[in-house]
């Protein structure tokens, strides 16, 4: 039967161009948190993403200037506009994170800033009087820069990533890859993969029930190229009267573009062409499902434990004790 | 030096004498037997420390690392561990020592990553010292550390934390000589930025590396040799164990990528040949000077005053045997007049102190006496008072008191 046929159309497949003319209207908000080093390439790569220039590099550059001491973060928004979608892009950079001779707890930052979103959106979704849309500032994606040419996973690297694969969906990437042959990369990609699955770090895309074919293809050939060795550049290059983005050395040019030279196409594609929503309903369905299930249970059992102690007063028995939970320092507007 | 030139009268020669020939005897010589050098490498897992090293040699010094499996433990510290190789070129003989360093860098708190390399480097210092403190040093083996390479991460920023600690620490002990790995990174301005940003860190924080200097005896070329070779400093350099092949067909030591091929040894590539023409072909015997008579000198030294000692400038006094005897037996001497005043001394006080002890007993026993004396004394004036009394009651008595004594009792001086 033809899609136009008077008698047995009835239209529901407009649903699509509704929703699409909704959030031409309202916009989204996208939220990617960068995690690594000084000198990694975090600003670079997230520049060249987005084609513009988002965010400075917080890296030192003068000998005057003093070493962080702890994670700092910096989170910088602004609006994007193509072809009448609008997003609020807020990304947020974390300067001396691992930057230290002593990195013991440097995660402690972003963990805490990333669990103070959820909170914050909980405080929220809780009130009685809730606001139509809540302004959404989760963490809906981390890039997590891994260094080219070790073995494999630092203890440092192990450590973080056990911590935010919990709270965040987590992307690793190589972002300086071209300080890597391609033999090496593959050498590196395999050992990565073999490492994440030793410690049981999970990383995003995770498998789930409603994909269908098609998605669980894409799925498997974006975990073949996880992690993603890619090149960044903000620079323009010229050759053979072609502009591309590129570094130029003196032995060859990269063009970033080119997937023989990187994975930067296929990145780009997957966090912003194919799974940009699906990063954005997996931080709503499943990080921060679970951290309200826990924060809730939480509450929970501090009011059992109140009573209790209430009880355990009249009686001189000792409470229970139980964890406290996730107290945001800062109420997010 | 200007000062003891004017004592030194120079003088011209007539004809050739030969003692310029003095330097290639020595040459001879030290060919016959031999170099060591002893070269540290620093950096963290996976930034090219053995490629590097088999690069720069052209022998694999380190053999290739294994694949070590996911469950193993990380490396918890700093291990400081060493290979030795004798090569040989053109009939010279070199005994080269890489010590490694596995580990730094490599864990989460690196605050004391530095310390066990500082202790590797002091304690070669200490064998060396007990070495020349020996009677016999016809066989001193040299392990000290002739250069430490240390290996900074291509940030393209500026040096790390754990950069500057470690340098910090180590720049007085040893020669340091800073590059940055895996230069292949990093396009030729970002370079240019980075060895400025580096260089004024090194500045800032008063850290020495090791630079080429050139005096006023060098030739123009050597000079102009080391003003290239301190103008690239610190070397951007890369390492390659393989060969590739060029489009031209030339095969070259270096490592391909899909847009081109970065060549080892070639210059406009990266550092690697100046790096190995300071360290190896200008400036090794430079290192190892520096680190016999500035490094270890200034060691020993700090070495020996925090132990105690002290200048003792009798040392350099003529040995003279008889007057050496002649002292000793006055010293001798002098100890037993010592020794003797001192027994008599003891003697003297104990004499003393038996002295009193017995004239304080004499005290005593004279005042017991006299105790004595006196209860003695009224005892007898008791008895002789009683005496008196039974002789008054005996007087002959009146004849009404004459009575017959019968039925009256007697006292016992049997009157009554």
């Amino acid at each position: 039967m033809s899609a136009n046929d008077n008698q047995t159309y009835v239209g529901f497949d407009t649903i699509t161009q509704q929703m699409e003319r909704k959030f031409l209207k309202r916009g989204f908000n996208f939220n990617v948190i960068l995690v690594g080093e000084s000198g990694m390439g975090k600003s670079t790569l997230v520049n060249s993403i987005f084609s513009s220039h988002l965010v400075d590099s917080q890296g030192r550059r003068t000998a005057q200037e003093v070493i962080r001491k702890t994670t700092e973060i910096s989170p910088v928004t602004q609006t994007l506009e193509e072809n009448g979608v609008r997003v609020k892009l807020t990304i947020i950079d974390t300067p001396g994170f691992g930057d230290q001779c002593n990195n013991e707890g440097c995660w402690v930052p972003v963990i805490k800033y990333i669990k103070d979103q959820h909170a914050a959106y909980l405080e929220r979704e809780l009130k009685p009087q809730r606001d139509r849309v809540i302004s959404d500032t989760r963490v809906h994606a981390c890039l997590y820069f891994l260094n080219p040419g070790n073995r494999g996973l630092r203890p440092l690297d192990v450590e973080v990533l056990k911590r935010l694969t919990e709270v965040t969906n987590v992307i690793p990437v190589i972002a300086k890859s071209d300080s890597m042959t391609v033999d090496e990369r593959t050498v590196f990609k395999r050992r990565i993969k073999e490492e994440l699955a030793f410690h049981r770090i999970s990383v995003y895309p995770y498998a789930s029930d409603e994909d269908d074919d098609e998605d669980r293809a894409l799925n498997a050939s974006i975990k073949e190229l996880v992690p993603f060795a890619v090149v960044g550049s903000e620079e323009i290059i010229e050759i053979d009267g072609k502009s591309i983005r590129g570094r130029r050395h003196g032995w060859g040019v990269i063009n970033i573009f080119d997937e023989g030279h990187s994975d930067f196409v296929h990145l780009r594609n997957f966090l912003l062409r194919t799974h940009l929503s699906d990063l954005v309903e997996v931080t709503a369905q499943r990080h921060y499902e679970q951290f309200r299930t826990s924060q809730l249970r939480q509450i929970k059992e501090m009011r059992a434990q109140q009573a209790a102690a209430a009880a355990a007063g009249q009686s001189g028995m000792p409470a229970p004790s139980v964890p406290l939970p996730h107290q945001p320092t800062m109420a997010q507007a | 030096m200007k000062s003891t030139s004017s004592s030194v009268s120079k003088k011209k020669m007539q004809g050739y004498v030969g003692f310029s020939n003095f330097p290639n005897q020595v040459h001879r010589r030290s060919v016959k037997r031999g170099f060591n050098f002893t070269l540290m490498v620093v950096g963290e897992a996976g930034i090219g420390k053995s490629t590097l090293i088999n690069t720069l040699f052209d022998t694999k010094i380190f053999p290739d690392r294994e694949e070590v499996p996911p469950n193993a433990e990380p490396i918890k510290g700093v291990d400081v561990t060493s290979m030795s190789a004798d090569i040989q070129e053109n009939g010279v003989k070199l005994k080269l020592t890489v010590v490694d360093t596995p580990g730094f860098g490599d864990s989460i708190n690196n605050e004391d990553a530095w310390q066990p390399i500082l202790e590797n480097i002091e304690s070669r210092f200490d064998a060396y010292l007990a070495q020349e403190n020996r009677v016999n040093r016809s066989k001193i083996s040299d392990n000290r550390i002739d250069a430490v390479i240390y290996f900074i991460k291509p940030t393209g920023h500026s040096l790390r934390a754990i950069d500057i600690e470690f340098m910090k620490r180590l720049h007085t002990k040893v020669n340091l000589i800073p590059i940055i790995a895996k230069a292949d990174t990093l396009t030729a301005r970002e370079l240019d930025l980075f060895k400025a940003r580096i260089l004024a860190d090194i500045n800032y924080h008063g850290i020495q590396i090791f630079k080429p200097v050139s005096d006023e005896f060098d030739d123009p070329e050597t000079v102009a040799d080391n003003r290239e070779i301190l103008s690239k400093i610190p070397f951007a350099v890369i390492g390659s164990e393989k060969f590739v092949e060029r489009p031209d067909g030339t095969s070259v030591r270096g490592r391909r990528y899909p847009w081109g091929i970065i060549e080892v040894e070639n210059e406009d590539h990266n550092d690697f040949i100046k790096l190995r023409q300071m360290l190896l072909r200008s400036h090794m015997e430079e290192l190892k000077d520096t680190t016999d008579m500035v490094l270890y000198e200034n060691y020993r030294t700090q070495k020996l005053l925090t132990m105690g000692h002290v200048q003792d400038n009798n040392v350099f006094r003529e040995f003279n045997p008889v007057m050496q005897q002649e002292e000793e037996r006055r010293a001798h001497e002098a100890k037993m007049q010592k020794m003797e005043a001192e027994m008599t001394a003891v003697f003297q006080q104990k004499v003393q102190e038996k002295e009193a002890k017995l004239k304080q007993s004499e005290e005593e026993l004279y005042a017991r006496h006299k105790e004595m004396k006196t209860v003695l004394e009224k005892q007898r004036a008791d008895l002789d008072e009683k005496k008196k009394r039974a002789e008054v009651a005996m007087r002959p008595v009146t004849p009404l008191e004459q009575h017959p004594t019968k039925g009256k009792k007697k006292n016992i001086f049997g009157g009554f």
